[in-house]
């Protein structure tokens, strides 16, 4: 006899098996893909969480475009990529701990850390454990002989200071240039080659020993004496993207007149809120995004991210690059998969063509010159400067 | 140098402000607010949203984000703090609890509001450029309002019957509870006022120096660092504080700025002989 308690029953037992059947079918799909963890160490929460997010955020929307588009093909394997990410808190000793955690995931690939102190703490650890990672940090020692596994993820400050240093003598008639840094170990060392650089070029350095607490959040008190001196350009080495607004609005607030600069990368969002037009005119190192250069598929990536992410950070312009590289080295030499010493024996001849940039881009590892061997990830050194809420491109240069 | 008093006295009376929430909360409960400086992120947070995001009135969004911490506040003192205050007979357990709060706030902030350094537009905008002083409108009106509202809090705490009763409650809380203060009810009165300053200056700041997720954990530091100076649980203490550290840094920044980053090594050398000699700071009064 049908009644209503059966009938719920019947539709309720229905229902489980209707979704068992639909979980079977997905899973078996899946299946058909092998899986690739690819690993992230670095900063994504405290004041620098805005370099690390934009990092792990780049690689998380390229991964699942790439697996929605049915995986990556590697030899005779396709794999969905798996973002395995540990938040190292800019401190080195956690670092250090998500390298481990990587190590024991066997991950062979892991992007990051952001910083110099950390990219130097998970050294032992990569090396012992066979992980090629990508730091975003700058000290040549980890790219040098006989260190093997750090590859540099973007341009070093001493490869886009001069150039930039060198365009503003040229084309702006700077002559006097003034530095300032956050008292810790990356931009400190920024500054300090940025000195050099700018000595090399003949240009009279007018303030070089000013350096603020990174978490100031009232600047006008340090930049009151530089102001003073009259610089034709300021430069702020290496400064976070949450500070560098500040920096720009203090200065023009105090009534400084010269160009302004910085070698790290910024995001224009945060530019139009934090200074508005006062940063009209702020110089900074971008990525591949800005409009004369951007291919399809780099406006496509800019609007997947900001679909997942509900916004876009302009610092992904450059951090897009690092997965791509690994997966691409991949391809061209699948036994590198598990194995680093051929991903790095790939390196030397790899070239791929860059889906980033219009034209005939390729990708390809440079850093011979800097360091003597190729460690680096040839990114497009594109110099912008910031115009009424978005980057315009002043010009490209490249490293090798 | 008349830049470098200006940018001191500005400087002392941002910080004095952020100060007082503190100290007000340390006075009433003995209770160190490790989440003061998330407090004031989200106050920063809650303004840009309504003033920035929204595009509502300043005044509209200094009172959400005032009302909205002055909630958050009370609910802490009475469902957290109060409660482990009741059951815990060690005082670490409350500093447990504030850091872990700060954590927890921390956590929130950077999932609702991102990792960007936001900020709004100005609220005046020109700059004052006369008698050798630089200093923009919009830092002068934020100075000022400022110190309307040090003094309002003052006069508050001096003459109002909600300011006598925590002033009491400071002072001896057994005592305030035996001549019939409510000592629950002025507690989460006080925890509501100091975590609506927090808000209130987060929000009047974040006009000029912005806001971003990470800088909570920094502000609070600072904020005891003024506490310490002035001496905990004293309203004057963390006002001169804040004066006291604005000024140190302004002119250290200045005089010591060939030698590199030592203005503040030399402010926490400073502060360590100082609390040697005056362990209570300036003002502050012997716990326990």
């Amino acid at each position: 006899m049908i009644n209503r308690r059966s009938t719920l029953k019947s539709m309720a037992l229905g229902a489980v098996s209707t979704l068992a059947i639909a979980a079977v079918g997905i899973a078996s799909a899946q299946a058909e893909n092998k899986e690739l963890k690819i690993g992230f160490v670095g900063v994504t929460s405290g004041p620098a969480a805005a370099w690390g997010t934009s990092n792990v955020r780049s690689m998380q929307t390229r991964a699942a475009w790439l697996n929605e588009t049915g995986g990556v093909k590697i030899g005779n394997d396709t794999y969905n990529i798996n973002i395995v990410t540990f938040d190292d808190q800019k401190d080195p000793k956690r670092a250090i701990a998500g390298m481990e955690k990587m190590a024991q995931e066997g991950i062979h690939y892991v992007v990051g850390p952001n910083v110099d102190d950390g990219a130097a703490a998970v050294r032992p650890v990569a090396e012992a454990n066979g992980i090629i990672y990508f730091p975003y940090a700058f000290p040549k020692a980890l790219y040098q002989k006989p260190a093997s596994n750090a590859v540099l993820g973007m341009i070093a400050n001493y490869q886009s200071g001069p150039a930039i240093y060198k365009y503003l003598k040229e084309n702006k008639g700077v002559k006097k240039i003034a530095f300032v840094a956050a008292n810790e170990s990356d931009p400190l060392s920024q500054r300090d080659s940025g000195v050099e650089a700018a000595k090399a070029l003949g240009l009279e350095v007018v303030a070089q020993n000013d350096t603020y607490q990174n978490d100031t959040r009232d600047f006008t008190p340090v930049l009151t004496p530089i102001v003073a001196l009259k610089p034709d350009l300021l430069v702020l080495s290496g400064v976070a993207p949450a500070n560098a607004p500040l920096l720009i609005r203090a200065a023009r607030e105090l009534g400084y007149e010269g160009l302004i600069s910085t070698e790290t990368a910024q995001d224009a969002k945060v530019l139009e809120e934090g200074a508005g037009e006062y940063a009209n005119g702020f110089i900074s190192v971008g990525g591949a995004s800005t409009p004369e250069i951007a291919s399809d598929e780099m406006k496509e990536f800019v609007t997947r991210y900001t679909k997942m992410f509900g916004e876009y950070n302009d610092e992904s312009n450059t951090k897009v690059y690092a997965l791509e590289y690994i997966l691409d080295t991949l391809k061209a030499n699948p036994a590198a998969i598990n194995d680093v010493a051929e991903f790095k024996k790939t390196m030397d001849s790899f070239s791929a063509p860059n889906p980033f940039l219009k034209g005939d881009a390729k990708l390809s590892y440079v850093g011979a010159t800097s360091f003597g061997q190729k460690r680096q990830l040839s990114v497009p050194m594109v110099v912008n400067e910031y115009k009424d809420g978005a980057f315009q491109t002043l010009f490209v240069g490249s490293v090798d | 140098m008349e830049q470098v008093i200006a940018n001191g006295l500005y400087l002392g009376a941002q910080y004095a402000l952020i100060a007082l929430g503190l100290t007000l909360i340390f006075a009433l409960m003995n209770v160190l607010n490790f989440a003061h400086g998330q407090m004031y992120v989200l106050g920063g947070f809650i303004t840009y949203t309504v003033y920035g995001q929204l595009g509502l009135p300043f005044v509209v969004a200094l009172l959400a984000s005032g009302v909205t911490l002055a909630v958050i506040g009370a609910l802490m003192e009475k469902f957290l703090f109060r409660t482990v205050i009741r059951r815990s007979h060690r005082e670490e357990s409350t500093m447990l609890l504030a850091a872990a709060t700060a954590f927890f706030f921390d956590a929130v902030i950077l999932l609702l509001f991102g990792e960007k350094q936001r900020g709004v537009p100005k609220i005046v905008k020109g700059v004052f450029n006369d008698v050798g002083i630089i200093m923009p409108y919009d830092r002068i009106v934020v100075g000022a309002l400022a110190i309307v509202f040090i003094a309002a809090f003052v006069l508050y705490m001096q003459y109002s019957r909600v300011g006598r009763a925590m002033r009491a409650l400071a002072q001896d809380r057994v005592a305030a509870q035996l001549m019939g203060v409510r000592v629950d009810r002025y507690s989460m009165i006080g925890f509501a006022m100091g975590a609506m300053l927090a808000g209130v200056v987060g929000g009047l700041l974040v006009t000029i120096t912005g806001v971003n997720s990470g800088i909570g954990g920094p502000i609070s530091i600072k904020a005891f660092l003024m506490v310490m100076i002035g001496g905990a649980g004293v309203v004057g203490g963390a006002i001169a504080g804040g004066f006291i550290l604005g000024m140190m840094e302004s002119v250290g920044l200045t005089v010591l700025r060939e030698y590199g980053d030592v203005t503040y090594l030399v402010i926490f050398a400073a502060l360590m002989v100082f609390l040697s000699i005056r362990p209570n700071g300036l003002m502050g009064k012997p716990w326990g």
